[in-house]
């Protein structure tokens, strides 16, 4: 029974079955968030840190974020990639401080212990004393061995230029983590060939991180509020599509064609964003070429559970990083790239179709506004549930879009791995 | 290397331009452009390191009208206000291509943001990289680039800086 007089649970407990009504305390609570963290972000998931052509040289380094952890990616002499997180063994200070550079060694200035790039002690001052009148005075005690107080190493898993590291190295393969249907469309845009970094954009958006996994697993609402999107005809909800998950259903990727509905009324009648007549001014804005490796979907957005998501929509293709930072903010990473046989128009396409997506973005901007309101709801009577039931109350896979079953399958994994 | 005259058109220009976007006057901000002016919004990592990934790249005054539109139409996002401080111009190069003058000025700018319900904020802090061009109608940008060290956007852009 809901108890409307009690605004701030306090033994809130998710008592229905099923995944089609998400409390709102399961966006508020620190103690959930902090549970998340380590089940989620520190256990068991990889997460994503990066592309290799961020460090495409021995020395190069760039420090980014597993959950809340800082970590820092580097290239080693021989070619290999580590990921460490960015905390001084010595008396813990988050050392590294720049977002990215070139080094032969990663230094904590504190007191100068220096780590080789893949995160072994190789230097500590001081370490056998200092000699004064025939006498030395201080050192390490004799038992301290650098061997064990090297950065703490996470797990790496490299795929067709993409990086992703785990804190727990008991993870599963890679591979098995994302499954054979989310790797075949992880493979689909990165299938080995080089790429080419365009650059970032960062936003920070006041709402709990899972918003965001939900927006990517939401075609319900791109039609409708990226009005700029069915105003051009971008994005119609009788454009052919699929929705598929992995078997845990924690990661989804959705698929469309766009351009070959039925009649246009029968979906847009009713909706005043749309004039058949709109066009843009400048036409490179939606200036879409074909490119061989879609196959058929123009645009498929896929959601790697819980830290990336990655954007193929027409010629813009980006990774969009998850960075939480406590329950009801995240950072949103934005990486674009091209790929090194681009032509010249295609590498200018890119850039320009660009300006669709990011915080500034025609169909991106709108996303995080959202997301700030919906938690602004669910902080003010944390009591109350949301209601996922389009085209439903089942997680399966779907031959359309005009349903939330994603998000459902999402919260589904969500409750067997937090035990909520 | 300016005379006075010119640096007024170009301190007035400055200060039309901020008139322009802080009073939500959207459809004069294409104004200010050349028909094949550009407008870039680029956070200062990108510009730093040479990647060339903008915020907002807008190729063209008809791209810019299409921005407009969008920031009026169809982007939902939070109302707010904004105001632009912007910094004494700094006058980089003058010369003549032809009989057109060409200035190339740089000036710091502050963009604070008020929400209705919130206290107003630091929103963007950059600066200006024009290249402004005489024309019959006054000055134009031929381009304006606005590289912004405020990386981490606060959620979203919406507005023109
Ligand atoms: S804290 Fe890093 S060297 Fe002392
Ligand atoms: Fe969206």
């Amino acid at each position: 029974m809901e108890n409307t007089s009690e605004v701030f649970p306090s033994d809130p407990t998710w008592s229905e079955e099923g995944s089609s009504r998400v409390p709102f305390w399961a966006y508020t609570r620190e103690d959930l968030y902090k549970r998340e963290l380590e089940r989620l972000f520190y256990k068991g998931h990889w997460c994503y840190v990066g592309l290799e052509v961020e460090v495409p040289e021995p020395g190069d380094f760039k420090r980014t974020v597993v959950g809340e952890r800082s970590v820092i990616m580097t290239r080693s002499t021989d070619g290999e990639i580590h990921v460490v997180e960015n905390v001084c063994k010595h008396r813990g200070m988050r050392f590294c401080r720049e977002k990215h550079g070139k080094a032969k060694e990663l230094l904590c200035p504190y007191h100068q212990w220096s780590y080789a790039l893949n995160g072994d002690l190789q230097g500590v001052p001081f370490r056998r004393g200092v000699k004064r009148e025939g006498k030395v005075n201080g050192g390490m005690p004799a038992d301290f061995n650098p061997a064990d107080h090297g950065l703490t190493k996470l797990k790496v898993a490299r795929r067709n230029g993409v990086v992703f590291a785990s804190f727990d190295h008991d993870v599963e393969p890679f591979e098995e983590f994302l499954g054979p249907t989310i790797l075949s469309y992880f493979d689909r845009v990165f299938d080995g060939r080089k790429l080419v970094l365009l650059g970032y954009r960062r936003q920070r958006i006041p709402g709990n991180w899972k918003l965001m996994q939900e927006n990517i697993k939401d075609p319900y609402h791109p039609g409708l509020l990226h009005t700029w999107f069915s105003t051009f005809g971008l994005w119609r909800a009788d454009n052919q599509s699929e929705l598929k998950m992995d078997a845990h259903k924690r990661h989804a990727a959705m698929i469309s064609t766009r351009g070959q509905g039925g009649k246009v009324e029968e979906v847009v009648t009713g909706l005043d964003s749309f004039k058949e007549t709109m066009t843009v001014n400048d036409k490179r804005l939606l200036d879409i070429v074909h490119e061989d490796w879609w196959g058929k979907p123009t645009a498929v957005m896929t959601t790697i559970f819980p830290s990336v998501i990655i954007q193929q929509q027409v010629n813009s293709v980006s990774t969009r990083h998850i960075q939480p930072n406590g329950h009801g903010s995240f950072d949103f990473v934005w990486t674009h790239f091209g790929f090194a046989d681009d032509t010249p128009e295609m590498h200018q396409r890119r850039l320009i179709q660009a300006n669709l997506f990011g915080p500034a973005g025609f169909v991106s901007a709108d996303d995080g506004e959202v997301i700030e309101w919906s938690q602004e709801g669910f902080e003010q009577n944390p009591s109350q549930k949301t209601l996922v039931e389009m085209g439903g109350r089942d997680t399966e896979d779907s031959p359309h879009m005009v349903t939330e079953t994603l998000i459902r399958g999402m919260y589904a994994y969500w409750r067997r791995v937090m035990g909520e | 290397m300016m005379d006075f005259g010119s640096y007024h058109d170009l301190l007035d220009l400055y200060a039309s331009y901020a008139a322009t976007v802080d009073s939500a006057d959207w459809e004069n901000w294409p104004e200010f452009f050349l028909d094949d002016g550009t407008y870039r919004l680029q956070p200062r990592e990108n510009h730093d390191r040479g990647l060339p990934l903008c915020l907002l790249a807008l190729e063209s005054k008809a791209m810019i009208r299409d921005r407009v539109y969008g920031v009026k139409e169809t982007m939902y996002h939070d109302p707010y206000y904004q105001r632009h401080i912007v910094g004494t111009p700094r006058v980089l190069s003058v010369r003549l291509e032809g009989r057109r003058e060409i200035f190339e000025a740089e000036a710091n700018y502050l963009v604070v943001r008020t929400k209705r319900d919130g206290v107003t904020e630091v929103f963007n802090a950059g600066y200006y990289r024009d290249v402004i061009v005489r024309t019959g109608e006054g000055l134009k940008f031929k381009s304006r680039l606005c590289v912004y060290d405020t990386e981490m956007i606060p959620n979203s852009l919406i507005y023109p800086i």
